[in-house]
């Protein structure tokens, strides 16, 4: 099979301090640079030799401009990931991969900048006084934000496979353990206990406060080249054995009428993904699974095959993914729920941190790290990386 | 076909956006007939394939010919979500409310979203049967909404 297998790496990883919602010091777009340069840095490569930008999520600051600010020379291939919310978090790791591979651009830096203080607020309803189109279905009966859009998905799943809000509590512990490691987190020194996580505030049936994603201001960047090159840089590359996106049959369907509802959306993507991996999810050492909300997390890893959706409540324990006794440790940076919502991409990061070994929750021996981006919307992606 | 169907007292705030059709007509159809307080869904004419939201193409058989098919507005909860959290400044004292899925069996069980009328802190199991009621707003929109059967 002809695939991008082992062809190209990850070779630089950068992001800029981690900041609360509304409060970063600068423009969003200065945080863009600053991700960029500083992953250039981590690469050992004068920022003049990235070529090429992949982003996703209607990333704001245009690739246009960055080249322009950073003066760069060459500007060979831009791309972005449609759709919303994280989906495309190793979507355009993927798509940056594609263009080194077909050989129309030598460095691709994947980059995502967040400062949702200076714009508008995911988790807050436009003040439209009409709607038309798919959300003239929904929005008038007061479901608008992602959280009801997803809590409705999950009730589902829940009802489906007799899952209890005991596997979303273990999504939030595991992240907020894994985040008292981590002094880039946004919620270092702030753990959380299981009774803090009950006793939260719902923000709508089945999702606690603490089973939602923060909302930061920050920026993260990462860098692709051949496998040739990356050899020859300093840090050690984080090689991709496969990446894949997609969508499952008719998951755009609006007012929630896609078929197979009860689903993250990966049931097409994840057989795809291990084959070109020639790997199965026993082989994965550790996992950053994209958290909008804790279910989806839950949903992701039954459908990457990591555990059977009827037993969910058997494997999907804190224990199990907690550093560093876990069986599957998930989300070892602190993820979208305790380190930095930067839509993801700081689980790419988090993954290349731990297959070369430089994790604050280093997984031992870790040599297959996988991300998957963006349960419940259209289309997502996941990645799987070895070191 | 229940005709008895009338407008409630609305289950949400005013101020809320309000449907309007697209621009290029695709769901006319289906707001025009709530205002009439009749529930339609899409359905092809020649495959008899229901689909809602509508488009412009039958997804089963690509035909384009497509209508409006009325339906019983009888149905049952497929899930629900109780939200707590108002994330609109019109709904800052109307928490907690229902938000429903309603399946409908007549119509190819294709779904549809609406408010659950009643008390919102009553339980509600998936599975629930429920009929349609439709919600008058000024100035001249109809919600589809659903009570318990």
């Amino acid at each position: 099979m002809n695939t991008i297998k082992d062809k190209v790496a990850i070779c630089g990883i950068g992001e800029t301090t981690y900041y609360k919602r509304g409060t970063a010091p600068v423009p969003e777009f200065r945080l863009a640079c600053e991700a960029i340069t500083k992953a250039a840095d981590d690469a050992g490569i004068p920022v003049t030799d990235i070529d090429g930008f992949a982003s996703y999520s209607n990333e704001r600051n245009d690739a246009s401009r960055v080249a322009t600010a950073l003066g760069l020379p060459h500007f060979s291939f831009s791309n972005m990931f449609w759709g919303g919310g994280g989906g495309g978090g190793s979507g355009a790791v993927a798509n940056a991969a594609a263009a080194v591979a077909a050989g129309y651009a030598k460095y691709v830096v994947v980059y995502r900048a967040l400062a949702q203080g200076q714009f508008g607020r995911f988790g807050q309803a436009a003040p439209a006084k009409t709607i038309s189109g798919d959300f003239a279905y929904t929005l008038p009966y007061g479901l608008m934000s992602p959280a009801q859009m997803f809590a409705m998905r999950v009730r589902r799943f829940m009802h489906e496979h007799h899952v209890e809000q005991e596997a979303f509590a273990a999504v939030a512990l595991a992240s907020y353990h894994h985040a008292q490691f981590n002094p880039r987190a946004v919620m270092y020194g702030r753990p959380l206990t299981r009774e803090a996580y009950y006793e939260s505030r719902w923000i709508v049936e089945p999702f606690h406060l603490y089973d939602c994603c923060l909302e930061n201001d920050g920026a993260a960047a990462c860098i692709v080249t051949s496998a040739e090159r990356a050899r020859d840089l300093k840090p050690k590359p984080a090689y991709l054995m496969a990446a894949a996106q997609g969508s499952d049959y008719r998951q755009n369907a609006p007012a929630h009428n896609a078929p197979d509802y009860a689903t993250s959306n990966f049931k097409t993507l994840a057989p795809r993904l291990f084959e070109m991996a020639e790997i199965g999810p026993q082989d994965v050492d550790v996992v950053q699974a994209y958290e909008n909300f804790t279910g989806g997390v839950v949903m992701s890893l039954v459908e990457h095959g990591f555990c059977d959706a009827d037993a969910v409540m058997d494997f999907c324990v804190y224990e199990n993914f907690a550093w560093p006794n876990g069986k599957l440790p998930l989300n070892t940076s602190g993820g979208n729920l305790a380190e930095c919502y930067m839509h993801g991409l700081e689980l790419v990061l988090e993954a290349v941190r731990q297959v070369r070994g430089a994790s604050t929750c280093q997984v031992k021996d870790a040599a297959i790290s996988m991300v998957v981006s963006g349960p419940m919307v259209t289309p997502v992606s996941s990645l799987i990386l070895r070191g | 076909m229940p005709t008895e169907q009338h407008s409630a007292k609305s289950v949400l705030p005013e101020g809320l956006p309000a449907p309007q059709s697209t621009r290029d007509g695709l769901d006319q159809g289906f707001w025009d007939a709530a205002r009439r307080h009749e529930l339609v869904v899409q359905r092809c004419n020649d495959c008899a394939t229901f689909q809602f939201g509508p488009e412009w193409i039958c997804h089963n058989c690509r035909s384009t010919n497509l209508g409006w098919h009325r339906v019983s507005g009888r149905g049952r909860v497929y899930s629900w979500e109780r939200v707590w959290h108002p994330v609109h400044p019109a709904l800052r004292d109307a928490c907690p409310y229902m938000v429903v899925l309603v399946e409908l069996p007549d119509a190819g069980n294709v779904r549809m979203v609406g408010n659950l009328t009643g008390d919102a802190r009553d339980e509600l199991t998936i599975g629930t049967p429920v009929e349609v009621v439709f919600e008058d707003h000024q100035p001249g929109f109809t919600l589809v909404q659903w009570r318990r059967a």
